[in-house]
């Protein structure tokens, strides 16, 4: 009892001690690289310059920072861990639990229609297609690779290839064949899905850090063939002029047989993205849904069956090369419709679009919403990419640092920080908790961190 | 047959270079398991700051002595990305050490981008290129009009690789820290029961992988004498292939590979088409995990129950 309470007794001079050993260490990791700054001067000679301010007022923040850690936070938290945890769901958490699908599926469904009756129909633009049909995508591909990594447990790092299969498809036969979105549709995702197999036949004997890597290769290879295979591609420059969607049969132009003329309404564009914005949204539905089912089928259970032990599966006699082979083309078959989806909406697609960050992005949403729950998914490309959004609109920073910042520029700082806390903070993802598939009597929720990991 | 012995020699050098970034991908995985995805990040870094250094020396110092300079970037580079590394491990992946095995890997990879954003912001997105640093070659041959050469940075390149492994080897075969690597590498619980400082361990593994990275930093700027934020990703990934092909955990294994990664991408470049020397490295990576997982110098990986 006693050396609990002297070890609640806040030691300030180990503090201090600490905050300056913290300094001392980030004093030495920022001066190279914060302290000088190599710019090209006019004679295009690279000189250097520098920078004492600014590392001097970050390694008082850190400092400072690192103090208050241990003065005041450490012992919060300290206290909190002493305190016995509720082991049940609280009635708000169930309320919230059951409400919040429900919820969110009504949100989504009326926010083009709040937007507009909030900013009106020339602003609603931009809310919808950044923000709503920007973070649908990354959701249906988040939910898509859910299958890969959050059922059947393959880490998959390449899983943009998948994409860029997609929206190529749909742009180049739309453009040499005419063929229409809602041919090229399915198309796309059948095709996404035979290279899903034939990517997936050769690697999936791999243990999980191999496997990620392998497939991180094939997507360089596939965005490398992209770039380099002119005469199908047309390279960096990308295809231009991909046909834009029709709303069945009706195109969203200024003509007198475009949409807004047949539904007699005056001519905007924003009509166009807001059908788009209904497409992405049914897609993007249909795939939670199709989860949602798989789960229940023998297919699903064999999938999360392999996540936890793929060596109990072999011996219970499940193919688990079959098995794999499914969840990788299911996953690739998604990532193809939302392809040709980004394909449609941006008429215009390059090699650009298919970087390793988009994989990496995808996938730490995937990771960071808890693999395998659907909500948190969602959830998390709601945070990640419309907190990046944000950051482009946040142009009343540069008030505060001066005209030259730019936030957008530390995009994918923060993105990367922010994966690397919330590994630390809750490796297993925001939504740890999980239904179990399969229970005896009563429904109970199990946390996942009594789940193994998957070793596919 | 001068112009392949020529492609021969660069491909060596190009090789020395992964080589030395292979080592650092094979020791943490031989010691912790994990793929260290922000080693190639490490890396780019470290060619920073030895750009850095190497401005402070020549315009503010005013150090002729090309040598005397090289060798002082050479020392500050590894000190400060031995520093970055030390704290990396333990600020993203020391807390996630025992947690599930996917979590270090994401959290590396948030590392790598974060790293590579990190010199984007404070130094900026273009290209940075100085003039070179060592000129000069020796002409090996000059049959045909066609000149053999082996530049005097090339030859630098070898003699730094080959005087490192060298030391290295020493390290890890000879001393305590090398032994306690080794036992910490076989089994980290029995090794602590026997009084290694587990945690101590892993961390100097770390500083050496990135000491090593920053040697192959410096050398690449002294190569190339252009440098950019973006440059880890791909350098990274084709060590990586080379630490498999060698035989992850293999260290003579990590140098062949990085020695036969290069020679494959410049034969490539020069043989067949240069577009496509980054595929021709992807798909060895490929093709060595799919038929030859352990490596030309590991052991083969049995999965137990």
């Amino acid at each position: 009892m006693e050396a609990a309470a002297k070890a609640r007794q806040i030691d300030v001079a180990g503090a201090l001690r600490d905050a300056g050993v913290t300094g001392l260490i980030a004093f030495g990791l920022f001066l190279p690289l914060i302290g000088f700054e190599t710019v090209t001067n006019i004679r295009d000679e690279l000189i250097l310059t520098t920078r004492w301010p600014l590392l001097l007022a970050l390694l008082v923040v850190i400092a400072v920072g690192r103090f208050a850690y241990s003065v005041a936070v450490a012992p919060w938290l300290a206290r909190r861990a002493e305190r016995p945890r509720p082991t049940a769901a609280t009635v708000w958490q169930r309320h919230v639990r059951q409400w919040l699908v429900p919820f969110a599926i009504g949100f989504v469904i009326v926010y083009p229609i709040g937007v507009i009756a909030i900013v009106g129909l020339g602003g609603a633009l931009r809310w919808i297609d950044n923000f709503g049909i920007q973070i649908l995508i990354y959701v249906m591909l988040g939910w898509g690779l859910n299958i890969v990594v959050g059922l059947a447990g393959l880490l998959d790092l390449g899983y943009v290839a998948f994409y860029a299969v997609g929206a190529y498809s749909y742009a180049l036969l739309a453009k040499n064949f005419g063929l229409s979105f809602w041919i090229l549709l399915p198309l796309a995702g059948i095709l996404s899905s035979f290279w899903g197999i034939l990517l997936g036949f050769p690697v999936l004997r791999l243990r999980g850090d191999y496997l990620a890597i392998v497939t991180l290769a094939f997507g360089e290879i596939i965005r490398l063939i992209l770039i380099n295979w002119v005469a199908l591609t047309n390279g960096y420059a990308g295809v231009i002029g991909i046909p834009r969607p029709s709303f069945f049969g009706i195109p969203f132009t200024a003509d007198h047989d475009g949409f807004a003329a047949v539904f007699g309404l005056q001519f905007s564009p924003v009509y166009r993205v807001i059908f788009l914005y209904y497409v992405i949204l049914a897609l993007a539905l249909l795939t939670c849904f199709f989860t949602v089912r798989l789960r229940r089928l023998p297919i699903g259970r064999a999938w999360e069956a392999l996540r936890e032990d793929q060596i109990a599966c072999r011996s219970l006699g499940i193919n688990t090369t079959n098995t794999k082979l499914t969840a990788f083309a299911m996953g690739a078959m998604f990532a193809g419709f939302a392809g040709s989806f980004f394909a449609a909406r941006q008429a215009f697609i390059s090699p650009e679009s298919f970087t390793f960050i988009e994989s990496a992005t995808v996938l730490s949403i995937v990771v960071l919403g808890g693999m395998g729950s659907q909500i948190g998914v969602a959830i998390a490309a709601v945070v990640m990419i419309g907190g990046t959004e944000i950051l482009r609109q946040l142009n009343f920073l540069k008030e505060i640092f001066g005209q030259t910042f730019d936030p957008t520029q530390y995009r994918m700082l923060l993105f990367g920080l922010a994966m690397v806390l919330i590994m630390i903070w809750r490796p297993r993802g925001l939504i740890s908790t999980r239904d179990p598939s399969v229970f005896l009597k009563e429904k109970k929720t199990i946390g996942t961190d009594l789940v193994a990991e998957g070793r596919g | 047959m001068e112009y392949f012995v020529q492609q021969l020699i660069n491909g060596v050098t190009l090789g020395s270079i992964y080589g030395l970034i292979a080592i650092g991908y094979t020791m943490v995985f031989g010691i912790i398991g994990m793929v260290n995805f922000a080693h190639g990040d490490v890396f780019m870094a470290s060619a920073f700051i030895a750009l850095i250094a190497f401005l402070i020396l020549t315009s503010w110092l005013g150090i002729g002595s090309i040598a005397l300079a090289l060798f002082i970037v050479l020392i500050v580079a590894m000190l400060f990305t031995s520093l970055i590394n030390w704290a990396i491990e333990r600020v993203a992946y020391r807390p996630l050490r025992g947690s599930f095995r996917l979590a270090p890997l994401i959290s590396a990879i948030g590392m790598s981008i974060f790293l590579s954003n990190f010199v984007q912001v404070t130094q900026g997105p273009r290209n940075k290129s100085i003039p070179p640093m060592v000129q000069g070659e020796f002409v090996l041959s000059n049959r045909h009009g066609f000149p053999v050469t082996l530049s005097y940075k090339q030859l630098i390149i070898w003699g730094i690789t080959a005087v490192l492994l060298l030391a290295f080897w020493y390290l890890v075969a000879k001393t305590r820290l090398g032994r306690a690597q080794r036992a910490c590498e076989q089994d980290q619980k029995m090794a602590a029961l026997v009084g290694v400082d587990v945690d101590r361990t892993i961390s100097m593994t770390f500083v050496i992988a990135a000491a090593l990275a920053a040697v192959a930093g410096t050398m690449y700027l002294m190569y190339y004498g252009v440098v950019n934020f973006a440059d880890g990703f791909v350098p990274g990934v084709k060590a990586f292939t080379a630490a498999v092909l060698g035989g992850i955990g293999s260290l003579p294994g990590a140098v062949v590979g990085g020695i036969l990664i290069g020679l494959i991408e410049t034969l490539w470049s020069a043989y067949f088409s240069i577009d496509y020397k980054d595929v021709a490295a992807f798909s060895v990576l490929a093709i060595t995990l799919i038929f030859l997982p352990q490596g030309l110098f590991g052991r083969p990986d049995v999965e137990k129950v």
